[in-house]
């Protein structure tokens, strides 16, 4: 407590917190620690130098092969990554979502499930989309406005992408209790669901009822978090006031914080869970401590609401650089495979461009024909109606 | 051979109009990659640096830093193949002009050949003046002041022979059925389309189902005909009084939060009264109904309880009690309802009382009630018993604060002195703005009508 005195006086210069326009330094300094360090029960295999780290409950043997097969999957679904970012900066794409920093939270999470587990993602899973045989193209659809997502879920264990913030994780859970109801679960061969959302969807509804339903019903399900630090503009000290991974505690399951820009202990630590579900200890909460490096989306101006040293911290974490000095120190790759992997990337980064500017409009019918399974007289009708009207005007089809 | 490619501005972000250039990071004559940055923009919602669409070498900047350009406007000329035999000293038409132009950033956009330039979300740029896109039959007129909607001409030609029910009419008829009929139909494979509902407003019943299945084959044309519903239906523009009605009702129960309480009485000492009072020379002519009665006992009672006499007044912040009864009393009418006042009625006696009621019933049946007479009520009766109803849950009268229903009389079992007797009982209900009244106030004025009614010799304490 300040003394009487201080009460009456107060320093000149001295404005309250709350009101400062500008944060001081503590706060900053404060921000800073709070989204650089993962906290004590960080579980981190590979540190950012390169330097491969045990841990006691988890770890992984990984060959050279392995290893070099999870470099190459961050570089090329970087590149996709940038790749489509620059043809939305071209005009080609209404939007696109970055995943620029994450990608060894998505590919060792990707990497660590089974063809026969099934993943719903959000709308930037799109390391984990390339992870369960998606081609990039069939992503650029979607952000461009021409189709819904041209996969089928069925057959590559991968739902649409779901843009409202927390929904799939209903869908996930629904999906999982059905794993357990038809006794998919329960041994080696089992089955599991990954379910994959933001730290700012922990504020959701829809994800509270999903840990309910999966934790009373022990559905063998995955929650996997990946905490990039910012909802949009708002950080995660707006989300929560204790760790995300200890939410899963109140809920009466399993929660684990990973370093998300290790893609050796994301993985670890997602086939651990995995197991863990298939064989009926579901489900498992994974917070996958990451960060955005790029916008939320194209739409979107990071540097209006985040400082650019967080960035500059953050860059020196990055989830590829720290495998390849662990490949080279280890000698398990040289310049000749870097640089295959490099001339894939520019191949496949002019594979999506040439795509993408060549991609056909839908016909018109598109709208109708994709909203019932059966027909429906009455839609029918209108699209007669609207396919008529478009055909009438000079000059071809729009 | 040069070949020149021109990169319109994009819209960085969904669905905006214009964009000011901040930094060209290239100039003419500068080799350029794919994906190199070229030049950094602020649109109304970030900065955003864009990357080059193609290789090559500029040939020429189309906008400059600071000047703002519509999504869609072409910013740079790059020669795509530099290799070729001719020296870009003959760049294309369109930069020449837009180099003559220099700032003007209007131009740019209306030397372009074609005009407007596609964009991938937006409009583009406007195009000098809006028009409307060709259409392949040029007979102006005619197509303007018909709708494009299919003619029906051609089914007759396509098909001259006897026809399955015709496909529904475009632009949507869906036919009325519950679900559960819906079901039933579609296990039977029974087109509701070409039903005729029997349930009320024209709905498919279980039965009218259960029919098509047994008696198939029905004439297509009724079918068809079947389709219409219109005919069958009656639409009367909302105005006047049932325009006003709703208008009231709807105001009211959105603003004044409603509680509604409910008495049952036993009014046979009132009845008693009544029919002595009937006899009374000073009562000969006079009307004297229950509803007489009943507004005596809410002036009384309101005597009490001020309260469900005030009015709330949302703009003022305040409360207004007032010292007069402007009675409303709800009458059925041929034009709707109506709720013509008594004024002062609470300086009148029962003889006086009753008399005015059955003027202002007489007025509002013949459709007569003015809107002056319909204004400034302070507390309103619904005499729902009129219709044989026993209750109700009324709404309030806008800027009044109670309304009490009162139900009608009949003759109920009920229990006096620890035996079953023949009464006339009646049901009261009150409904107030809890805004204004509390439970309390509210409960002991209904309370107070209820004894005023139950023994009207308790008036005699007031």
């Amino acid at each position: 407590m300040s003394s009487p005195e201080q009460w009456t006086h107060p320093e000149p210069d001295a404005a309250p917190a709350a009101t400062a326009a500008k944060p001081t330094a503590e706060q900053v300094i404060a921000g800073l620690r709070a989204t650089d360090e993962g906290g004590a029960d960080l579980v981190q295999l590979l540190t950012p130098e390169g330097e491969r780290v045990s841990h006691p409950d988890f770890d992984i043997d990984i060959t050279a092969e392995e290893l070099r097969g999870l470099y190459r999957d961050m570089v090329l679904i970087r590149r996709v990554d940038r790749e489509a970012n620059a043809l939305q900066r071209k005009g080609q794409l209404g939007i696109w979502v970055p995943l620029l920093g994450q990608e060894a939270a998505q590919i060792g999470a990707g990497r660590a499930m089974r063809e026969t587990d099934m993943a719903f993602p959000s709308y930037r899973e799109h390391g984990i989309a390339w992870t369960r045989g998606i081609k990039p193209t069939d992503l650029l659809g979607i952000f461009r406005g021409t189709d819904m997502g041209s996969w089928d879920p069925v057959e590559k264990r991968f739902h649409p992408y779901t843009i409202v913030i927390g929904n799939q994780v209903l869908n996930a859970a629904g999906y999982a209790m059905g794993q357990k109801f038809d006794g998919k679960v329960g041994d080696d061969e089992g089955e599991a669901t990954m379910c994959f959302f933001g730290d700012g969807a922990t504020s959701q509804g829809d994800v509270h009822e999903g840990f309910v339903w999966a934790a009373v019903y022990d559905a063998p399900l995955v929650f996997f978090c990946q905490n990039n630090q910012w909802a949009i503009s708002e950080p995660t000290e707006r989300q929560s006031r204790l760790p995300l991974y200890q939410r899963a505690r109140g809920y009466g399951f399993p929660g684990i914080r990973v370093d998300g820009n290790d893609v050796l202990a994301t993985l670890a630590v997602t086939k651990w869970a995995l197991d863990e579900c298939r064989h009926g200890n579901g489900p498992i909460l994974i917070e996958a401590f990451t960060y955005r490096m790029d916008a939320h989306t194209t739409s979107d101006d990071p540097s209006r609401y985040r400082l650019s040293d967080e960035l500059e911290m953050w860059k020196l974490k990055d989830p590829i650089e720290r495998v390849k000095v662990y490949l080279v120190r280890q000698q398990w790759a040289d310049s000749e495979f870097f640089e295959g992997v490099e001339a894939e990337a520019d191949a496949l980064g002019e594979e999506l461009r040439e795509f993408c500017t060549n991609m056909p409009d839908p016909p018109a019918e598109r709208i109708f024909s994709n909203v019932y399974a059966e027909g429906n007289p009455n839609l029918e009708a209108q699209r007669d109606e609207f396919l008529d009207y478009v055909s009438g005007f000079a000059g071809g089809e729009h | 051979m040069p070949q020149y490619k021109q990169f319109p501005l994009p819209d960085t972000a969904e669905g905006l109009t214009e964009a000011e250039i901040l930094t060209w990071h290239v100039k003419p004559g500068d080799t350029v990659a794919v994906n190199q940055i070229i030049v950094e923009i602020e649109t109304a919602k970030a900065a955003v640096e864009l990357p080059c669409p193609w290789a090559g070498v500029v040939t020429e900047l189309l906008a400059e830093p600071g000047q703002t350009v519509e999504v869609g406007v072409p910013i740079i000329t790059i020669d795509t193949d530099p290799g070729g035999a001719a020296a870009p000293a003959a760049p294309a038409p369109v930069a020449a002009s837009a180099e003559a132009n220099g700032t003007s950033s209007g131009k740019i956009g209306e030397e372009m050949p074609g005009g407007r330039i596609a964009t991938l979300v937006g409009y583009g740029p406007k195009s000098g003046t809006a028009k409307r896109r060709a259409r392949k039959d040029a007979a102006p007129a005619a197509a303007v002041a018909a709708p494009p909607a299919p003619a029906p001409a051609p089914v007759p030609v396509a098909a001259p022979v006897v026809q399955a029910p015709a496909p529904v009419a475009p632009g949507g008829y869906v036919p009325l059925a519950k679900p559960p009929v819906r079901k039933l139909a579609k296990d039977l494979g029974v087109d509701l389309h070409v039903l005729t509902g029997s349930g009320p407003g024209g709905v498919i019943t279980r039965e009218d189902v259960e029919t098509a299945v047994s008696a198939p084959a029905a004439p297509a044309a009724a079918a068809a005909s079947s389709v219409d519903n219109s005919t069958r239906e009656r639409r009367v523009p909302i105005k006047g009084v049932r325009k006003a009605t709703a208008q009231a009702m709807v105001d009211s129960a959105f603003t004044a939060p409603h509680v509604t309480e409910f008495l049952t009485v036993d009014v046979t000492p009132m009845m008693e009264l009544r029919a002595k009072l009937k006899n009374a020379p000073e009562f000969r002519g006079v009307k004297l109904t229950p509803l007489a009665f009943c507004a005596k006992a809410v002036i009384l009672a309101a005597r009490r309880t001020p309260d469900v006499n005030a009015t709330w007044d949302a703009a003022a912040n305040e409360i207004v009690y007032k010292d007069y009864v402007h009675l409303g009393i709800a009458a059925a009418t041929p034009r709707g309802l109506v709720v013509p006042k008594v004024r002062d009625a609470d300086r009148m006696s029962l003889k006086e009382l009753a008399v005015a009621l059955d003027e202002l019933a007489t007025v509002a049946r013949d459709g007569k009630t003015s809107p002056a007479d319909m204004m400034n009520g302070t507390i309103t009766i619904t005499n729902v018993g009129v219709f044989g109803v026993d209750t109700g849950t009324p709404i309030l009268n806008p800027g009044e604060s109670a309304i009490l229903a009162l139900g009608a009389i009949r003759d109920m079992p009920w229990v006096v002195d620890g035996e079953i007797k023949v009464r006339k009982i009646c049901q009261l209900a009150l409904s107030f703005d809890h805004r204004v009244v509390d439970g309390q106030q509210g409960s002991q004025f209904l309370a107070d009508v209820g004894a005023l009614l139950a023994e009207p010799g308790i008036a005699m304490t007031y």
